[in-house]
């Protein structure tokens, strides 16, 4: 099988559910500079929201398809209902506060929400149920299955639909107006409040479909889940450009693509077997043995190499604009 | 009317009833249960590490998330020089300052890329920073076994000088000072020395001029501050104090793993720093003490209460920690944005206006 062509696809896949994700945390920051650090909690939410329902349908024998959308129905409407609660709870107070306070508050809102899920869902890993049946295709040496074919499609439909939305319909000009400038675009006649509450459930509702999609995807859900996958997806909208949205579309495909081929090459280049001069000195590698220095497990570090390597090299990311200094 | 000498006599003598009920304190607890002398320590392990937060988010202005892997490094440095695993049993006094100056070096590490962040960005980062130390210690038991992964490091020394060893109990003066109580006074004396190194620290050139970076970085550097190398300083400065605490809570659990050094960990230290007050002192000590009595209280009353109303403990007392945690920092910002008590300083930057 051909590694190569494997690790796109898979990198593919995981990277567009991290742009989903992405677009959630850029929308955000593009209207109220906010980092919504709860957005992954929400995205959790909707994985486990989504898991009792597919559970509980499981027994009636509907068919899969229709269990994993009307799964997927009620993840969304709740996910919206967290992330308009938060809007209006916790960040709308303190929208002229100084940066920091909303950002301590948006800690505290995961905080909160991670472990009133650990409440409703308890602790364990949690198996999504498997139920749609997977058959696999080959691809030029590499296989992909009809569950990535399914992520990749729902993904970019909505990476398209969001697109249309923020740069066809009235909606999304009071959205760009706003992110450009909240005071004149109030005077324009935009309800602001009105705009950026719609940014969170936009963002909310995205989530709940990458929620469902990512525990899909790897048949696990837990409380945490939502923790790391927030942060790559914030990563992928840093590489961007925050506040960007084809920004975190690309970003997150990127950084899937980039961290599917860190995970399936650094154990190869790390293994100090494979190079000669060195292979002859460690006696591990007498006899065909390794001795591999960084494995696939440190999979979760390319996210954040990548963050500080952007954020230092590139602060306004791929495609991000210059902006000025901003205190 | 109390006079000079009248209120400075005041002062000693309130000094003086301090320093009697911090030293008859673990006695008390202990007659109530010698977990809760443990819990005290750990407590005022909270209050080291909220304390060494404190230069960095309160002095300096720079939110770090990432803080506990300087704790993390600390307490490895310990475990690594101080136990069976490499068969290294070095004194405590000689490996705290070499725990805190590896820290202050990882402080570095982090710093110097981040120099050019500020708020939000280097929240993320120092974030990320603190995981990518956590996968370290989790991995790094292969191929050469250094940390042992996710099995921790067991069998670590505790503090001990000559034959007098913390862990032991030991009758002194009639008095019965079991390992906890030994650890407290020790813990107790560091806490009065990090107090006065942050008291001092505060008001000195190096502490204004941090407070100038918070308030206006392009003001400060305008005003002939080496923004770069105080920035540092603040990094470095604030992670040997996580590293002396690291190292400290090493030789009280004798365990140590990557679960004590978790995300969660960080948060909890901030959250310490912001109910309290950042940049203030006595502030982030209450916020430190609160945050880790109130559960364990809460732990002790509500475990009961549940059995008796449910008959089963229906909610777990560390959610309900965490769940306070979480609501402790929404409604601080929310209410009381400057914290429980505010430095004044930091009250105008943070509410906008004038205290």
């Amino acid at each position: 099988m051909d590694t190569f062509l494997q690790q796109i696809i898979n990198g593919l896949t995981a990277g567009s559910v991290y742009a989903v994700v992405a677009l959630g945390y850029t929308m955000v920051y593009g209207i109220i500079q906010l980092i919504n650090f709860a957005h992954g909690e929400v995205v959790m939410i909707g994985a486990m929201v989504a898991f009792t329902v597919i559970n509980a349908l499981v027994p009636y024998g509907l068919p899969p398809l229709s269990i994993v959308l009307i799964g997927t129905a009620c993840a969304i409407p709740v996910c919206m209902l967290v992330g308009y609660a938060m809007e209006r709870l916790a960040y709308r107070p303190l929208r002229q506060a100084p940066r920091l306070a909303p950002l301590i508050t948006a800690i505290g809102v995961s905080i909160v929400l991670q472990h009133l899920a650990l409440l409703v869902w308890s602790r364990n890993i949690l198996a999504f149920p498997q139920i749609i049946p997977s058959r696999s295709y080959l691809v030029g040496g590499a296989a992909i299955t009809t569950v990535q074919i399914a992520i990749l499609a729902i993904c970019f439909g909505m990476m398209v639909a969001l697109a249309i939305v923020v740069y066809r319909t009235p909606l999304g000009t009071a959205m760009r107006a706003t992110a450009q400038n909240p005071q004149v675009a109030g005077l324009m006649g935009v309800d602001i409040n009105r705009v950026i509450a719609a940014t969170f459930l936009i963002g909310a509702a995205l989530g709940a479909v990458a929620g469902v999609l990512y525990g899909t995807y790897y048949g696990i859900a837990q409380y945490t889940m939502g923790s790391i996958l927030g942060l790559k997806a914030f990563s992928a909208a840093v590489l961007g450009g925050i506040g960007n949205i084809p920004g975190a579309m690309l970003g997150g495909v990127l950084l899937g693509i980039v961290e599917a081929l860190g995970a399936g090459y650094i154990g190869d280049l790390t293994n100090l077997c494979s190079y000669e001069a060195l292979a002859s000195r460690i006696a591990d590698c007498q006899g065909g043995g390794n001795f591999v220095l960084f494995g696939s497990n440190y999979q979760d570090v390319f996210a954040f190499i990548v963050l500080i390597l952007v954020l230092v090299l590139r602060p306004s990311g791929l495609l991000g604009e210059r902006v000025g200094e901003r205190a | 009317m109390s006079g000079w000498r009248g209120r400075r006599g005041m002062r000693w003598a309130g000094m003086a009833f301090i320093a009697v009920a911090l030293a008859a304190l673990p006695f008390a607890l202990a007659q109530v249960g010698t977990s809760w002398v443990r819990i005290t320590n750990y407590a005022i392990l909270y209050v080291l590490l909220a304390l060494g937060l404190n230069i960095v988010v309160g002095f300096a202005g720079l939110l770090d998330l990432g803080y506990i892997a300087f704790y993390a490094v600390g307490a490895y440095t310990y475990a690594l020089l101080a136990s069976p695993h490499f068969g290294l049993h070095l004194p405590f006094w000689l490996i705290l300052p070499i725990g805190a100056a590896i820290a202050a070096f990882f402080g570095l590490l982090l710093g110097a890329p981040t120099l050019k962040l500020r708020g939000d960005y280097l929240a993320i980062v120092t974030l990320g920073f603190g995981e990518i130390v956590r996968i370290f210690l989790n991995n790094l038991s292969r191929p050469v076994n250094i940390t042992s992964g996710p099995q921790g490091i067991a069998r670590i020394d505790p503090f001990a000088v000559g034959s007098f060893s913390f862990a032991r109990p030991q009758s002194i003066a009639g008095l019965e000072f079991s390992g906890p109580i030994k650890y407290y006074y020790l813990l107790i004396v560091v806490m009065l020395a990090v107090i006065v190194i942050n008291l001092r620290l505060q008001n000195s050139r190096i502490g204004r001029a941090w407070e100038a970076i918070r308030e206006d970085e392009i003001a400060a550097r305008a005003m002939g501050i080496n923004t770069r190398n105080m920035k540092l300083l603040a990094f470095a400065m604030g992670a040997s104090f996580g590293g002396v605490a690291g190292g400290i809570f090493s030789a009280i659990q004798a365990f140590i793993s990557p679960e004590s050094f978790v995300l969660v960990e960080s948060i909890m230290v901030v959250s310490m720093v912001v109910l309290g007050g950042m940049g203030n002192v006595w502030g982030v000590i209450v916020g430190a003490l609160l945050l880790s009595f109130v559960p364990e209280v809460l732990r002790w009353t509500v475990e009961p209460v549940q059995l008796a109303l449910f008959g089963r403990s229906l909610i777990d007392p560390e959610v309900i920690r965490m769940l306070l945690f979480g609501l402790a920092m929404v409604l601080i910002m929310l209410f009381r944005p400057a914290g429980l008590l505010p430095s004044a300083v930091r009250k105008r930057e943070l509410t906008g206006h004038a205290a």
